[in-house]
């Protein structure tokens, strides 16, 4: 195959990018999109000129690292994550347009890499059981019907990528924030601090300046996971009982 | 901050209200519509006269009507909010952007829609809300009582054609518009449900389209039955 | 040196206990004095640092990934042992110790494997604490299966997810950490060496991904969470950040280095489909449960196949050949991960294998699919067949999947002690990172437990023992020693940027990859690691003569980073080399042509290598001294592994 990589180029944080053609040659149906990149980058190191840079790294659609903004879509065509996505899906002759994920909260470093530490930062806010190591009860002891571990387990499955705050017309976090808080918020591990932690996160959310949700469903429509648009309803539900019967004033 | 503002700036408070007076002014239009169905009833408007003098006179309406323009308010004003808070959030856009595969196109212009919606709405009530409260319009007498004739208010305004078009495409925006939002704000009240959220939708597509082409019919039908 | 493995006396069940009691204890008033620096946040890093932190102590967490959650554990699928006997059926901690020693082909110490076993149900119990959604039965208890040939069912799993579900519970603890300002974290920052005071780990130095910034950090214990070292084929399930510099640079700094040519090849992998190809991809080998493996019974055959005259479901029965069923016909195909990978390629070097490039087998699910019904499997093996079909466009539903052995682990490491710690006081290694639970073949399963046991529970207690014998008095960041490796560091760096020679670091990198492939994989001869001794050495030097690394060190710099990666496993393929030259004698993951059975059998040797080989960094060009750990086994018998 022979395409054309419309790429965006930006050399840090700090200066201006744009965008740069490259063409390329001798792309196999069988590679990887990743792969494709890596031909282009081994040619661009050839003739002496600074690769692309893009985070990537478990290749096997798992780790959540890999992002790009491929043909108007995260992840590009397929709803998987990009390292899964393989060449059979673009045609001889194709531009292909690459960019980063774009968000106030997620600030370019360099050509399509991004710094995606908001995400860390609201999981530090509170999706997590306060357990110490130790002096847990027996794993038996905390019976779990089998449809609410399921559920659970659906919503735990989030990668943290952000193709869905890079798909969302507002750069909203909330699919990202809802896996985390309605996980907990099923199971009974989470009762404890469950009002606390609805509170808490969706404040760090707010304060990383993240949009708000319009309800568009663009966030589930392309998370490679498939992530459902009800753990965001959940997460609305958990935030306005929280702010209602909590004593945080 | 006390914490009733701090929700209420937060995003999801923001969104909450959005929901709320939205869920309200759905109700509005069920009752508006309702009530202005007596203009088919073919009496040369009594009835209708005699619904708009109630509802401009009865106290629970009126408090009720207080309510309507709070929720207009609160609407618009949150909205011009959220959507500069949602524009901040990704100063660089995209070069690229296949939306359109992931979602609605009324899903991601609510705000187009509810701009033109508001625009129409401030005419709308000019011609009408106005001239009803403060307007001159003429009196007309049913059974010894005296009426202000919003009727013929109604009538001659929608000889005009252009006037029956505007009304007929606005009423389109709103469809557009309540299309999305119907279900939207069940699911921002947390309201999702597997039992009942296929009814919600159900009802949500139902009202965007039946809601908006009752509106509109009424100024087709003085516009050819006169 | 004579290695002290420092293990307790007395009874191998009591060995633990009583070492955890005689420890030193670090009074509760004095932890926050003590810094500790972890490297790598997977399941070992990430656990170990929350655990700490839990403790009071302070720590600073490095990763070279944007987040800790990143980190490669979560990429592992099939599950994680535990002696829980919830199912009743027969098991038990000695059980459990008895199968991992005897799956380790008997290269492991047998009191670290106990306390693994040991302490395999806590970890259960502390990860559904922390929220993890484990399979359930309806009754609302845990579930289990049966996990690689092992004839009780002691794995718990969450789907095909399990090391995710497992570090994101990790990474939430260490979260909760960071927010109650007990672990400082570093993402995106690459450890480039140890630091060492008067003998002791004192510190790193580090690089920072984004700034290039090249910076150091002061500790009273250095802990080496780091991974394995996989990628030294360049192809390999791990991912393609995972790398040994961490282990390495500290290696060369006086930490021994074990048993490196121990490395596991799992069987069922997508086969490599071209030059292009950057990484392996994993199927879980449960698939093998109801796949049956085969390759035509005639190279004819095959070449017709490969040059695509007929397409395998062409293929009739009587002309195919379930090799496994045939020669091991009570495992079938469940033999362990080592027979069946060496079996693949056996009957690939036939000629009679079934891809473009004659390096893939048959994994048949029609057999099943008439037995069971379509729905049966897609229930059970859906994800990995939407995964298959993803990757090779190819439906498995219709035809046979096409398999083939791939690297996936590495169970040699840093040598340890039984506190954890390396020949270099207050170096510790855990997870992966280390050699000490596998001996030379990990069992399925088994990769998640060490790494979680080494961080929530063996690390809290030894760390303590060592710190209470070091004075609480901050380590001095302005000690003439960090400024020398720094610059050492920086020094490295700016010679690697100045070669600007004619070849891409991949370039070398995929060199060095297929000669340990070839002569270091899954069946090594003295000839050919001879050879491919000669082979590294040379395409070391011209690796820096002629190495091409562009940009400057100043900015995010990937070619720089990967540069550094492909320098030290330049290195360390030549120790594997010299390590599988050494062992004369096939066992586990390490198999020598010249010596197996008459039926082509691993043949152990245990009276002349029945011992760690823990190789000692002598210098530049030197060749490494070998140091033997004697291993001792007294609750177990040595058998000869057969699967027939």
């Amino acid at each position: 195959m022979k395409l054309t990589l419309k790429i965006w180029r930006q050399k840090n944080s700090a200066e201006k990018g744009g965008f740069v053609s490259y063409p390329i040659d001798g792309i196999s149906k069988d590679m990887s999109f990743l792969e494709m990149m890596d031909v282009l980058n081994e040619e661009l190191t050839e003739k002496g000129e600074d690769p692309v840079h893009f985070d990537h790294d478990c290749r096997e659609g798992i780790c959540g690292m890999c992002s790009l903004y491929i043909n108007g879509k995260p992840h590009g065509p397929q709803q998987t994550t990009t390292c899964q996505l393989h060449m059979r899906s673009f045609s001889d002759g194709d531009t292909i347009t690459i960019e980063p994920w774009r968000a106030k909260s997620f600030p370019v470093l360099k050509d399509l890499v991004v710094d995606r530490s908001a995400f860390d930062r609201i999981i530090q806010a509170g999706g997590y059981v306060s357990v110490n190591t130790g002096g847990v009860p027996d794993a038996n002891e905390i019976p779990i019907p089998k449809k609410i571990a399921d559920e659970a387990f659906d919503a735990a499955t989030c990668i943290g990528c952000g193709a869905c705050v890079a798909a969302c017309k507002n750069a909203s976090a909330m699919l990202f924030t809802s896996a985390k808080i309605s996980q907990l918020a099923m199971l009974p591990q989470g009762q404890v601090e469950r009002k606390e932690r609805a509170e808490k996160m969706i404040a760090q959310m707010d304060a990383e300046g993240f949009g708000a949700c319009t309800n568009t469903g663009a966030c589930a429509a392309e998370c490679p996971k498939g992530i459902s648009l009800t753990n965001i309803a959940r997460m609305n539900r958990e935030f306005f009982s929280a702010v209602v019967s909590s004593d945080n004033l | 901050m006390s914490w009733v503002t701090k929700t209420l700036s937060s995003t999801l408070g923001r969104k909450l209200v959005m929901a709320l007076t939205g869920i309200f002014l759905i109700l509005f239009l069920t009752g508006h519509v309702s009530g202005n169905l007596l203009l088919f009833k073919g009496d040369g408007g009594e009835a209708f006269n005699m619904y708009a003098k109630f509802m401009t006179t009865n106290p629970a309406v009126k408090l009720l009507s207080y309510l309507t323009y709070i929720s207009v308010i609160g609407h618009v004003i949150y909205s011009i909010a959220l959507t500069k808070l949602n524009k901040s959030a990704r100063p660089v856009g995209y070069a690229e952007s296949k939306a359109s595969t992931n979602s609605a196109w009324s899903s991601r212009n609510m705000g187009i829609l509810g701009t033109v919606i508001l625009v129409f709405l401030a005419g709308h009530m000019y011609s009408f809300w106005f001239q009803m409260h403060w307007g001159g319009i003429p009196i007309v007498n049913y059974a010894g009582e005296e009426y202000k004739d919003l009727y013929s208010v109604v009538n001659v305004a929608f000889q005009q054609t252009w006037m029956v078009v505007l009304y007929v495409i606005a009423m389109v925006f709103l469809g557009f518009h309540l299309s999305h939002g119907f279900s939207s704000a069940f699911q921002t009240l947390g309201l999702n449900h597997k039992k009942y959220t296929p009814a919600i939708e159900a009802v949500g597509k139902f009202y965007c389209v039946v809601v908006p082409a009752l509106f509109a019919s009424m100024p087709l039908y003085i516009y050819f039955t006169s | 040196m004579i290695l002290d493995s420092k293990i307790p006396a007395g009874p191998l069940a009591e060995k633990w206990t009583k070492h955890k009691f005689n420890s030193k204890l670090v009074n509760p008033a004095n932890k926050r004095k003590y810094d500790v620096i972890v490297v790598g946040t997977g399941l070992a890093g990430a656990s170990a640092a929350a655990s700490l932190a839990e403790l009071g102590y302070n720590v600073k967490a490095f990763c070279f990934q944007d987040s800790p959650r990143r980190a490669h554990s979560i990429a592992a699928q099939g599950g994680i042992n535990a002696a829980k006997n919830y199912q009743n059926d027969g098991d038990s901690i000695f059980r459990l110790f008895y199968d991992t020693v005897k799956g380790g082909d008997y290269r492991a110490r047998e009191a670290n494997v106990y306390r693994l076993a040991e302490v395999s149900v806590n970890i259960i119990d502390q990860c559904v604490a922390q929220g993890v959604p484990f399979a359930r039965e309806y009754g609302g208890l845990l579930a289990n299966r049966s996990f690689g040939g092992a004839q009780v069912s002691r794995t718990f799993y969450a789907r095909g997810q399990t090391g995710q579900q497992l570090l994101l519970g990790a990474y939430s603890a260490l979260s909760r950490q960071v927010a109650n300002g007990k672990v400082k974290l570093y993402p995106r920052t690459e450890m480039m060496d140890v630091v060492l005071i008067d003998g002791h780990a004192r510190g790193i130095v580090t690089r920072n991904l984004i700034t290039g910034a090249v910076e150091t950090h002061a500790a009273h214990a250095v802990l080496l969470c780091t991974g394995g070292y996989g990628n030294v084929f360049f192809l390999s399930t791990n991912a393609m950040g995972s790398n040994v510099t961490a282990a390495w640079r500290a290696h060369k700094r006086g930490a021994y280095f074990a048993n490196p040519c121990y490395t596991q090849i799992h069987p069922t992998c997508i086969p490599v489909s071209g030059d292009h190809q950057s990484k392996l991809t994993l199927m879980s080998e449960s698939l093998r449960n109801d796949g049956r493996v085969w390759v035509p019974a005639t190279v004819e055959m095959a070449e017709k196949l490969r040059k695509g005259q007929i397409k395998a479901n062409d293929i009739p029965e009587n002309e195919r050949d379930y090799y496994l069923e045939r020669k091991y016909p009570s495992f079938g195909n469940l033999v362990p991960r080592d027979v069946a990978s060496r079996n693949a390629k056996y009957v690939c070097d036939e000629g009679r294998g079934v891809n473009e490039t004659g390096e893939a087998v048959y994994l048949d699910f029609r057999d099943a699919i008439k037995r069971d019904g379509e729905d049966v499997i897609r229930a059970k093996y859906g994800n990995l067949f939407d995964m298959y079909q993803q990757i090779t466009g190819e439906n498995p539903y219709q035809v046979p999947m096409m398999i083939y052995p791939a690297v996936h682990y590495t169970m040699g490491g840093l040598w340890v002690d039984y506190n954890l710690m390396t020949t270099v006081p207050g170096l510790y290694a855990l997870g992966e990172a280390n050699f000490s639970d596998h001996g030379a073949n990990r069992l399925g399963a088994s990769a998640l437990m060490q790494g979680l046991a080494d961080g929530y529970f063996v690390i809290p207690y030894t760390l303590g023992d060592y710190l209470a014998q070091t004075p609480p008095k901050k380590v001095d960041e302005s000690h003439p020693e960090f400024e020398k490796v720094k610059t050492e560091v920086k020094e490295r760096i700016q010679k690697l940027l100045n070669i600007k020679g004619s070849k891409s670091v991949d370039y070398f990198h995929k060199k060095l990859g297929k000669i340990m492939w070839n002569e270091c994989g899954m069946a090594r001869t003295a000839e050919g690691l001879t050879k491919a001794k000669a082979e590294i050495k040379s395409l070391r030097a011209e690796f820096w003569k002629d190495v091409k690394v562009l940009g400057e060190n100043e900015e995010l710099n990937q070619s720089l980073e990967k540069a550094h990666r492909v320098a030290d496993f330049l290195e360390l393929g030549e120790l594997m080399i010299d390590d599988a030259l050494n062992r004369n004698e096939s066992c586990g993951g390490h198999f020598r042509e010249e010596y197996q059975t008459p039926e082509g059998e691993a043949l152990r040797d245990d009276e002349n290598f029945a011992y760690v080989a823990a190789w000692k960094y002598m210098g530049e060009g030197q060749e490494e001294e070998l140091n033997k750990e004697p291993l001792v086994f007294e609750n177990v018998k040595l058998t000869q592994r057969s699967y027939k």
